[in-house]
């Protein structure tokens, strides 16, 4: 899929909560193996945070680094499954904080963990179709994992938002995209529910390697390339070893998805990850970098997304912390202070 | 605090939004519609820059009800760029190594919650400068 207007990555922010628990903690507590685990550590959200008040800073450090009025803004649109309320959207508070409001479109997108990058697809129509002059959409999650189910030692917080805008000075120019769908039961929660269900190894062959590389082979073919023409690939990362394998299957060099893959640090923040592994490639990244990303959400689908860095990221990248600040802005925690901040004990 | 109320302050809240007299200058948080320098009523919105030092703090061990969810925390007062002196939250902090001086910037954070079913309150805090790697 291409735009009518030429448009691009106009600034982009990131952010990650400071506590950290480590997967082998998580397997002590369980009686596992703390050798057999996905990640090293997975972020926590600290007892005063949620996605909106993530969705807030990274929309901010994306505002600092476009540089534009928020009043310019078209759109401000938040990915997540960890809405704070059912029902009133995360999205007004967001465009409320950031100034942004009242002539904005704001709203809430859902699809598991690729609910950000449909609100991105949705960014670059309006911008693309000149409904807009920009417009943000954030990827955020604070991921919540049954206690001791394969998901509670990757189910992590963060989060990354994007605003797109006119090709013209921008960071990336928008070279095309593709949305890949179907109807895939690997991973759901029903309403009431405090955590999601899944269909163990179900979620791997049928559900995330056959999108990520369906969506990504579509998406080379229309553009005419091979997936390791790329410099960077940035796959959904819900743990550290799926994304490499969807590397390997797809022909793509392994150097060119270790600088955008950060779940083995942080885990996997859903809607936020493959934004988040985005923004760590835009803070590396040189001029004329070709930029391939790919997220997965359950349910199940993939939007991949191609991009041309331009000479503006040099500038504009120092605007705003970068991915690694906020890694390596970490505080341990052990198991008991991690049930408390993510309220699994209930009174 | 009933909705509404919350409703009227969000704004300032969420932004740490003040107010400037045009006649004198002066800079207000909380805003005010009337200088409380020069008694001036022409006064215009401020947006101040978030940046500050700690000018004094205190942890609260015992907090009011609707904060416990934060216990045991940092109140402090901290001085902006501009000058005023403003009250708030110190978040994401070691709170045994907080200091009167410290630089902090603003975040926006939860600051309670009315139970299970009752609205969100959100609103601005202070955090350590985040170190740039």
């Amino acid at each position: 899929m291409k735009t009518i207007k030429d448009i691009g990555i106009y600034g982009y922010g990131a952010y990650v909560p400071m506590y950290r628990i480590k997967n082998s903690d998580i397997a002590r507590v369980w009686g596992n193996d703390p050798e057999r685990v996905p990640v090293k550590e997975k972020s926590v959200p600290g007892p005063d945070e949620d996605a909106c008040t993530i969705a807030c800073e990274a929309s901010k450090n994306a505002l600092l680094r476009a540089d534009i009025s928020p009043q310019k803004l078209g759109t401000v649109w938040v990915g997540t499954e960890s809405k704070p309320y059912a029902v009133k959207p995360t999205a007004t508070i967001v465009a409320e904080y950031l100034g942004a409001t009242p002539s904005i479109n704001a709203a809430d997108w859902e699809f598991a963990c690729k609910a950000g990058t449909e609100a991105l697809q949705g960014a670059i129509a309006y911008v693309g179709s000149g409904m807009a002059e920009y417009a943000l959409a954030v990827g955020v999650d604070t991921a919540q994992g049954q206690p001791s189910d394969a998901l509670e030692y990757t189910a992590a917080a963060g989060g990354a938002a994007f605003i797109m805008g006119p090709s013209e000075g921008s960071l990336a120019e928008y070279e095309g995209s593709y949305s890949f769908v179907t109807d895939t039961p690997d991973f759901w929660r029903r309403q009431h529910e405090h955590y999601p269900k899944h269909a163990s190894r179900f979620t791997g062959v049928p559900a995330y390697f056959s999108h990520i590389t369906n969506a990504t082979k579509t998406l080379c073919n229309e553009l005419q390339r091979e997936p390791n023409d790329y410099d960077y690939v940035i796959f959904h990362q819900p743990n550290a070893k799926f994304p490499m394998a969807a590397a390997k299957m797809l022909g793509v060099d392994k150097e060119k998805v270790i600088p955008g893959l950060i779940s083995p640090y942080i885990g996997n923040t859903y809607a936020g990850s493959a934004m988040l592994g985005l923004s760590a490639v835009l803070d590396v990244a040189k001029p004329d970098d070709l930029v391939l990303c790919v997220s997965y959400g359950s349910g199940a689908g993939s939007d991949a997304f191609s991009f041309k860095i331009t000479d503006k990221i040099i500038e504009a990248r120092e605007r705003a912390p970068n991915v690694k600040s906020y890694i390596a802005r970490r505080v341990g925690i052990d198991y008991a202070m991690y049930a408390r901040y993510r309220e699994k004990i209930r009174m | 605090m009933s909705v509404p109320r919350h409703w009227r302050e969000s704004k300032r809240r969420y932004r740490l939004l003040g107010t400037k007299c045009k006649s004198c200058k002066k800079l207000h948080y909380p805003p005010r519609t009337v200088c409380s320098s020069c008694k001036s009523r022409d006064l215009e919105e401020y947006q101040f820059k978030g940046k500050g030092n700690i000018y004094s703090y205190t942890i609260i061990r015992n907090p009011p009800e609707g904060y416990t969810f934060c216990r045991p925390y940092a109140a402090a007062l901290v001085e902006l760029e501009e000058g005023e002196i403003v009250t708030a939250q110190i978040t994401d902090c070691d709170l045994d190594h907080l200091e009167i001086g410290m630089p902090v910037e603003v975040v926006i954070r939860k600051l309670f919650a009315y139970g299970e079913s009752g609205i969100i309150v959100y609103g601005y805090k202070f955090r350590p400068i985040l170190p740039r790697k």
